[in-house]
């Protein structure tokens, strides 16, 4: 981890920027199970509705090895080159 | 002595902690594994802690991180070896070498100290521990032992953990927020997210590389230099120097920014209207004085261009504090239709040895021997002029008043807007191959040559730039045969001396509005303690 100092005047916290949002869906989504069990049955739910509601969009599947642990690398980077959206499933 | 010691936590090899114990006598020695004079004094130091350790609490503060084991293995230690890797106890100890020894009484007083190996202080030390516990001497072949050798460097001394602790430390200067970045993320990368960047890299300021910076001036980290619009956000030493930092500046050059952030946060240079103008304005910051020297700052060859550290990060800095503080981004109410380099660095040097002239900041009423930061708000340049032929005083002077008419745009005249014309040393010597020719006969020449009658002033087919066509009838054809020149007086037009001894090419820079409606040139002392 790397410290660094503020260099504005600090009125205005520091956040993420969200990346832009386009409004509309083309391309691969991908569905992220993190492994907590039954995350798999809503991402299976949400899989059919993505087909039968955008049949034009593919939806590719990815799985964390654990749920407590970040994600790794290589797979981080696999969802970047091959999706254009990504929905994580948290929950139990 | 009778110093009371930080309070220190620190663990062992097996992970239990540790600190100083009241009500007990205690023997601490800093140590180091790769220090020759460490492993002389550890084998001293068990001898200590088998004669004494039932009443001194004999403790070893190491330094060498996983090398620590080994010094214990080595010298089968059988006192607590603690691990102050991150030589946070060293620096608040403020020990300068190793081995470093603290013996210590029940209060928690220092009764005495010292570093290396004379064996002359061990012995001391031993006799006194014995007489204070009335414990038999511990059982060590003195005679064995060298008589002195000095000790080794505090690993904490190193000039990239003393920043690191120093930043970290209680009483450390730094107020700015922390920002800590995941080790994931790319701090180049975040930072451009954050919009700390005018769209070049910056260097990370971490606390230590602000600390060291901070080091550039005798100011206290948190005097107001200035409030930035147009937020009016607080310019502290600090926050100049974090972007000081950013902008790749030296330690030696925060002085400079400084006096530079104070010249465009007043009213008369006006940064705001500078910042927010859709011409696209820009300071540009011409340095005078000594320090040009001593921070090696281009006066000569390509000053206005690239190449020189000290003239690029001056600049950029500046134009950071605007940015960062004064929360100046572009597009909010940084608005320039098509902006300009100059909006990422414009700074150079005059070459006052090269001139005969009265250097800028003399003409301004400083000391020759000041140093003194001007800056002035132009929307465009350096604008090349260029006279090669010319071998005559007035007739380089005639060109470079010629050079001067694109200002704003060549059919405007009597302009009350700065110009700053760069003479470059060959037209130096052409204008003054004759004698002397001064700064005033320079810039009425520049005012004589461009002198025209108003009625080319009028719009017309060509453009409808100047002097509406009813205003030009209501003035009548004898009023617009009157003769005006380019500027509204000689004192817009600012002249220094810089570039390098070959070409014949000068320089112009192109003023914003000048005066009250918009910004004046300002000046401010470099304060160099």
């Amino acid at each position: 981890m790397v410290t660094i100092l503020d260099p504005t005047d600090e009125r205005v916290p520091v956040e993420r920027q969200i990346t832009t949002r386009s409004g509309i869906l083309t391309g691969t989504i991908g569905l992220l199970d993190i492994s907590k069990p039954r995350g798999n049955v809503m991402l299976d739910e949400l899989e059919r509705l993505l087909k039968q509601k955008a049949p034009e969009v593919d939806v590719r599947r990815y799985a964390k090895p654990t749920f407590a642990k970040p994600c790794p690398q290589p797979l981080r980077e696999e969802i970047r080159n091959e999706c254009d959206f990504l929905i994580e499933a948290l929950a139990d | 002595m009778s110093a009371q010691q930080p309070i220190f936590v620190l663990n062992d090899l097996a992970g239990n902690p540790h600190s100083l114990s009241a009500n007990r006598y205690s023997l601490v020695c800093f140590v180091k594994e790769d220090c020759e004079t460490c492993n002389t004094a550890a084998p001293v130091l068990e001898a200590f802690h088998k004669a004494y350790g039932d009443t001194v609490e004999v403790l070893l503060i190491s330094q060498s991180g996983d090398d620590t084991a080994t010094f214990a293995a080595t010298h089968m230690l059988s006192m607590p070896v603690l691990d102050d890797r991150s030589c946070k106890t060293a620096f608040e100890w403020d020990i300068e070498s190793v081995p470093s020894v603290f013996w210590i009484d029940e209060s928690g007083a220092v009764v005495s100290k010292f570093e290396g190996f004379i064996r002359a202080d061990w012995e001391a030390l031993a006799t006194d521990i014995a007489s204070r516990t009335t414990l038999p001497a511990a059982q060590i072949d003195w005679a064995s032992l060298p008589a002195w050798r000095p000790g080794c460097g505090s690993k904490h001394l190193d000039p990239s953990v003393y920043d690191k602790l120093r930043a970290a430390a209680d009483n450390s200067p730094i107020r700015a927020r922390r920002i800590d970045v995941a080790a994931s993320d790319d701090v180049a990368e975040f930072m451009f997210d954050q919009g700390f960047s005018d769209g070049l890299p910056l260097v990370p300021p971490t606390p230590e590389r602000v600390l060291r910076m901070l080091g550039g001036t005798h100011r206290n980290p948190q005097d107001i230099i200035a409030t930035v619009p147009p937020n009016m956000g607080e310019a502290t030493v600090e926050k100049i120097a974090i972007n000081a930092v950013m902008a790749g500046c030296k330690p030696e050059y925060l002085p400079v920014v400084i006096a530079a952030v104070e010249a465009v946060c007043t009213d008369e240079f006006n940064i705001h209207g500078v910042t927010a103008t859709t011409m696209g304005a820009a300071p540009v910051m011409v340095i005078n004085g000594p320090i040009r020297h001593k921070i090696g700052m281009n006066m000569q060859l390509g000053a206005l261009g690239a190449g020189n550290r000290a003239n690029a990060t001056i600049g950029r800095a500046l134009r950071l504090v605007v940015r960062n503080v004064g929360g100046a981004s572009t597009g909010g109410v940084e608005r320039s239709t098509h902006g300009n380099p100059m909006k990422f660095t414009m700074c150079f040097a005059e070459w006052e040895e090269r001139s005969p002239w009265p250097a800028l900041h003399v003409e301004r009423g400083f000391d020759a021997e000041d140093s003194v930061v001007t800056v002035f708000a132009m929307t465009g340049g350096p604008t090349l002029i260029v006279d090669q032929p010319s071998r005559a005083p007035d007739q380089i002077a005639g060109s470079l008043g010629l050079g001067l008419e694109g200002v704003f745009l060549p059919k405007l005249r009597n302009l009350p807007v700065d110009a700053l014309l760069v003479v470059c040393p060959e037209h130096l010597d052409t204008l003054t191959r004759e004698g002397a020719y001064p700064k005033e006969r320079l810039r009425d020449r520049i005012q004589e040559v461009t002198t025209r009658p108003m009625s080319e002033m009028v719009m017309n087919e060509t453009s409808g730039a100047g002097i509406p066509a009813q205003t030009a009838e209501q003035m009548g054809p004898e009023a617009l045969q009157k003769t005006v020149p380019k500027f509204a007086g000689p004192e817009y037009i600012h002249i220094v001396v810089a570039g390098s001894d070959a070409g014949k090419f000068s320089s112009v820079f192109h003023g914003w509005a000048t005066g009250a409606v918009g910004s004046l040139s300002v000046s401010k002392k470099i304060d160099l303690g």
